[in-house]
Parts: C-alpha cells; structure tokens; sequence
C-alpha cells in the first residue's frame, strides 16, 4: 500500500455543477499532508470525501485499505469540520464527554484532551460563550478523541493566536511521529511550510503536490506563498 | 446498538434541554393554563368538560413534543453535529432511541404535572384509571417526537419547521373527534380522520376515559399508536443520510 488514503479520478458534483475534476492522490502514512488553496478550491469537499460522507460522482477514494466510509473505518478516522460542529448550549467538557461515550473513552481522556486544545480555563463553560477560535478547539477535541489512526482537519487552525497555532501545529507533527496520518486542510500559506508534504488545489484539480523544498526548487521562489501564485501562472507543475 | 451511545445520547438531549428552562417552563405550565381555560369555557357544561378534558391532557404532549423535536433535529441538521455523529461508530437507531428516551422523561414530568392540575384541581376523572392516561400521554409523546424527527428532514429552516404545526397538526387536531365526534362528521372527512394518528390517540384516550372495561378497540388503538411510532421512526432513520451532496 503506498498511501494511507488512496484516491483515483475522484470526481464530485455538488449544486450541479462539477467541483472535483478526476482528482487523483495518495497520502503518505505517518506524515502531515497540508491541503491548501483558495476558499472554493474544493479542500473541503475532497476532505469530506476521504471521511465518506460526501456523494461521489465517480472515482474511488481508498482508506486505510478499505472503501471510504466503511462502517469498519468510523472508530479509526478523526474528523474535524469546517464549520465547528459542537452543541452550543453545552460546556466544553459536556460536549467532549458526549463525543468520548459515543466512540467509547473515559473521563480521564476527555480531561487530557481538553488540556491539549488549551481549554483547560474555559472547561465548564457553555460553546456559546466561547470565541470562534475556542470553538474551533472543541471541535478539534471532539476528533482527537479516540486517538484515530486517520486525522482529518478542515481548518484547525482559523482564528487562533499564532502562539497557539504553533502548538497544535507541533502537537500535529507529535501525532505523525507516533504513527498518525494528517491531512489538514487551510487557506494560509503561511501554514504550508509547516507540512510534511503539500498538496495544491485550485478550482477542483490538483496543481501541485511536493513538499515544502521541492516546491521552491521547482518554482525558483522562496516565499510558499508567491510559489503558489507561480504555479498558477504556469498553468500547472 | 449499544445502550452506552443510546443514554449518552438521551443524557445529552436533556443536558440541553435543562440549558433553556423557559422551554421546559412552556412546556409543563402552558397545558395546565390550557386545561384551566378549557375548564372555564364549559364551567357550566361539566359533561362537555369531562369529554373534552381528558383526551386534551394526553394530546398535549404530541404537540409539544413533535414541535420541540422537530426543531431540535433540524439544529442538529444543520449545525453539522449530524454529519459528525453519523461519521462516528454510531448505529442510527441509538441516536433516535436517546432522543425517544429524552422526550419521553420530558414528557412524563409534563403528563404528571398536567394530570395533577387536571384530576386534582379540576375535578376531572377517569373511568379506567389516571395512571393510564399519564401512560397514553408518554406513547403519545414519543410518537410526536417520532413524527417530528421524520418531518424535521423535509424543513429546511426553523420557520419552515414551525409552519408544520398549523400544516400538520391542525388538521388532525380538528378531525380526530376532539371538537366534533367523527361519526358526525360528513364521510369523505371520517375517511381522512382514519388515516391520521392522532385520531386513534383521541381515541385511546376517550375510551380510557369514559370505559372502565377497556376492550379490544382500545388495544387497536394503541396498536395503532405504537405502530405509526416505530413506521415514524424507521422512517426517520431513513432520512439520516451518512452520506449527503
């Protein structure tokens, strides 16, 4: 098996109108895998993708060796969506609690977990009361909690102070050297040199996947930013 | 299945619902404002009372529970907590059964505290017995929480969903025999009547309280009641879509 997910001429339809043209990519295991491009590139449909709840057109997308969304695959995958997906009239304990019954740890997991996101202060406080930021990490939790084999994030990291977006990004990679796969998505590139390897989208294809260096070499620029945007130009790798 | 996510789930739901105490205020004193008004409107009728009373103590909490769900599944929709539990090792059945768990506590504690205001105060009675119709008043609840959750799927918004009282619970309301006894009504409406649930719960109710032998249509009925619940929420499961556009 060369990759932890495996996806061949992925195409999705979403409102009509094709959103992913044959995308076609394998994430390596044990790595961070940042998926970056532009709001509307389809990060967040080809993520949904990998997790199976998104209706495909056509294409097969491979998880862990088995088809995405096996019911076998649900205890093994943490998914964190784009819009916070929390109860906001429950505390942030209560709501990693509930998560942690269902996929089946106790309440010494919940507390470690709520330490890790950095909520810790905020522990008995309703999601309501929360900053977005705050959210955003209840929701992370929620996807931490079962310590899955497959770590899929859709924008962990809006709205944080750099201070603590260096610590989940650190915490990330501390996940892939015990063995864990990330696929993280975002739409700062600033983010991009924090990934183990890149993958590039615009308008529903892939434009690029290679990893920080290899991206710099192969476009002459330094900043991953303006690397991006000479991809662009050139109309493909 | 798995007990463990079902009372999780049913915990979690009435975690929530103790968050908005207003709502469970609404919901335990409006039915006892009601019934007193009721009470007052055939003050000097007490048969008409006595008729109408008792079957209104157990229809209150189809109501109000198939409302409440029926909003409570729609936020769950569209807040993307359904699309993260449906992406978790969790059988749909044991997010349905918690939430049929959570409504029906809810539900008993308004049954009690309505039957109290009704056959204490109000001096209304039963020809079986009062503990029977505080039992009918739960099954009615988890079968309008089990309509609720299936039609939640077909509301996009909440106003949408808040529309479905006067489109789907009227009706029912001004058929099922409670205002006008059905074998009155003209034949295509008793026709009608004898598709909607809520006729068989008015009916279950009235016969419990005006017959002390129960009989065999009375089971029926509440053959008919449990019956829609578990089509209801088969029906429900079926529009809890793991996978969506």
């Amino acid at each position: 098996m060369s990759g932890a997910v495996e996806i061949r001429a992925l195409r999705v339809e979403r409102g009509g109108r094709e959103v992913l043209h044959g995308v076609s990519l394998d994430v390596e295991p044990g790595r961070v895998t940042g998926l970056l491009g532009p709001s509307g590139s389809g990060k967040s449909t080809l993520i949904r993708s990998v997790v199976g709840v998104q209706i495909v057109a056509g294409g097969e997308v491979s998880v862990l060796g088995l088809p995405a969304g096996s019911p076998a695959l649900r205890p093994r995958i943490g998914y964190m969506t784009q819009e916070p997906a929390v109860y906001r009239d429950l505390t942030v304990r209560e709501n990693l609690a509930y998560f942690g019954r269902i996929v089946g740890v106790g309440a010494d997991r919940v507390e470690d977990i709520v330490e890790r996101v950095g909520l810790a202060a905020e522990r008995d406080q309703v999601v309501a009361t929360l900053s977005g930021g705050q959210r955003a990490r209840v929701s992370l939790g929620t996807a931490l909690l079962n310590g899955p084999d497959l770590l899929v994030l859709d924008e962990p990291t809006v709205g944080l102070d750099p201070l603590l977006r260096r610590d989940l990004w650190d915490f990330f990679h501390e996940l892939a050297e015990g063995g864990t796969t990330l696929l993280v998505s975002s739409h700062v590139m600033d983010e991009a040199a924090r990934c183990d390897r890149l993958v590039l989208m615009r308008d529903g294809s892939l434009l690029a996947v290679a990893t920080p260096d290899e991206l710099r070499e192969r476009t002459g620029v330094d900043e991953l930013d303006a690397a991006f945007l000479r991809l662009v130009e050139q109309g493909g790798p | 299945m798995s007990l463990r996510a079902t009372a999780a789930t049913a915990l979690r739901v009435l975690r929530q619902l103790r968050r908005d105490p207003r709502t469970i205020a609404l919901i335990v004193v409006v039915p006892c404002v009601l019934i007193f008004l009721v009470d007052q409107l055939f003050a000097d009728r007490e048969q008409v009372f006595q008729q109408v009373g008792v079957p209104l103590l157990g229809l209150f909490p189809l109501v109000s529970m198939f409302l409440v769900t029926s909003i409570t599944m729609l936020r769950e929709r569209t807040s993307g907590t359904l699309e993260r539990l449906l992406a978790l090792p969790l059988a749909k059945l044991d997010l349905l059964l918690g939430y049929a768990v959570a409504f029906a506590v809810l539900a008993a504690v308004q049954g009690v505290v309505v039957s109290a205001v009704g056959f204490g105060l109000l001096d209304l009675e039963a020809a079986s017995s009062t503990a029977l119709i505080v039992l009918l008043a739960v099954a009615n609840a988890v079968l309008g929480m089990a309509l609720g959750l299936f039609l939640s799927a077909y509301a996009r918004t909440e106003f949408q969903a808040v529309q479905f009282m006067p489109a789907f619970i009227l009706p029912q309301i001004l058929l099922c025999g409670l205002l006008v006894p059905r074998n009155q009504m003209a034949e295509w409406l008793q026709w009608i009547a004898a598709l909607m649930p809520f006729t068989y719960a008015y009916d279950a109710l009235s016969r419990a309280a005006t017959e002390s032998a129960l009989d065999a249509r009375f089971w029926l009925d509440v053959a008919v009641v449990v019956g829609v619940t578990v089509l209801a929420l088969a029906l429900g499961a079926a529009t809890l879509r793991r996978r969506t556009p």
